[in-house]
């Protein structure tokens, strides 16, 4: 499968090397030419000899998403440290290029539900810490 | 009419001000603090700190009743959102969206976020009017409609100076509907001869700019 991702953070970064380990095709887009050392950082080869891609560019400019290769994929991850970003980039991969998954980072629960409800596929780190800092509070035992 | 706009910047206080000054309720969003402190000052309640793009923001001023949501801050994608929540998700049947980079304009289409204004456009059209060479000025754009008025002026040695308008062999889906000569402006009749120096004023679909320049401004070629 040929994945794009667009953002090399934490989390982009992360996913892209463990797509790239399973065998997927990935190709990663960031304005930062740092980014891509984080990437690099820890592994034996350089991502490229890894045979990943990397792309320096501002996700919502139309070069730079055709340069990562979004007319080609099969999953555009929007994983930029921005959610309006994100939700921006996410529509256009799926509008526009017709990519036919589209995963968002959203970290605004209320948006990121209304937005799913919408057709998009998201995911909320900030929703799932809600639900472990409830889990690690327990339940209120009454009268204590 | 209540109106919710979204940034104030320049724009967005200004528009706020003279919109209430024509008597319309108001009500600012703008998330810089010590920006939203500067206008307080004077728009006092008619302003409101927090972020437009986040749900809570845009129903604490009563998204649900606005007639017309203008989303004016400086970040395009800010923009886009705030005028696709507000028609897709509280179903306001107006909105007004700024673009601030030309090259985005496509993405405001593709997520339904019309009309959008773009001031780098709108002074690109300006020197298209200032800047005769040009030939042709884009007078109004009726996108949804499919039609666009233009002005262009009629050089000595253009095709069309010196015929009769029914003469003038313009492509299936223009009309001449107004010349303009020695400041007044008349509508012309299929006898009336186009004289070079006349501004013409076309009715046409989009697309044959053109045809209807080699017509009335073919020697006007950069360069001549």
């Amino acid at each position: 499968m040929f994945v794009v991702i667009a953002g090399a953070g934490r989390v982009g970064s992360a996913v892209a090397r463990s797509a790239l380990a399973s065998g997927h095709e990935v190709s990663v887009l960031d304005e930062d030419p740092l980014s891509h050392e984080r990437l690099d950082a820890g592994q034996p080869t350089s991502w490229e000899d890894a045979g990943g891609r990397f792309t320096v560019g501002t996700a919502i400019e139309i070069e730079a998403l055709v340069e990562a290769g979004i007319a080609e994929a099969d999953l555009f991850i929007a994983s930029t440290h921005g959610d309006n970003t994100n939700l921006v980039i996410a529509q256009i991969a799926q509008k526009r290029f017709n990519v036919p998954r589209v995963i968002t980072r959203v970290m605004d629960p209320a948006r990121a539900t209304w937005y799913a409800e919408q057709g998009l596929e998201t995911i909320s780190p900030t929703k799932v810490a809600i639900e472990m800092f409830k889990e690690a509070l327990g339940p209120v035992e009454r009268g204590i | 009419m209540y109106v919710v706009i979204a940034g104030g910047g320049k724009v967005g206080w200004n528009l706020a001000r003279e919109l209430i000054g024509k008597g319309n309720e108001v009500t600012l969003l703008e998330d810089r603090r010590s920006r939203y402190l500067t206008i307080e000052q004077e728009l006092e309640h008619a302003v409101q700190y927090g972020d437009a793009t986040e749900l809570w923001v845009l129903e604490r001023a009563g998204i649900q009743r606005a007639d017309l949501v203008i989303a004016v801050t400086g970040d395009d994608e800010d923009n886009m959102l705030i005028c696709q929540m507000a028609k897709q998700k509280y179903l306001c049947e107006r909105i007004i969206a700024r673009v601030n980079n030309p090259r985005n304009r496509q993405w405001f289409e593709l997520l339904g976020v019309q009309p959008c204004v773009s001031a780098t456009d709108l002074i690109l059209r300006l020197i298209e009017h200032e800047v005769p060479s040009y030939g042709l000025v884009h007078l109004l754009d009726l996108r949804d409609e499919q039609l666009e008025i233009i002005e262009v002026e009629v050089v000595p040695t253009a095709p069309a100076a010196g015929k009769m308008v029914q003469e003038v062999p313009l492509p299936e889906g223009s009309l001449i509907i107004s010349v303009l000569r020695g400041g007044t402006g008349f509508v012309p009749k299929a006898d009336t001869v186009i004289e070079a120096g006349d501004e013409v004023l076309l009715v046409l679909d989009p697309g044959l700019e053109e045809a209807i320049t080699e017509q009335f401004a073919a020697a006007t070629h950069p360069g001549d």
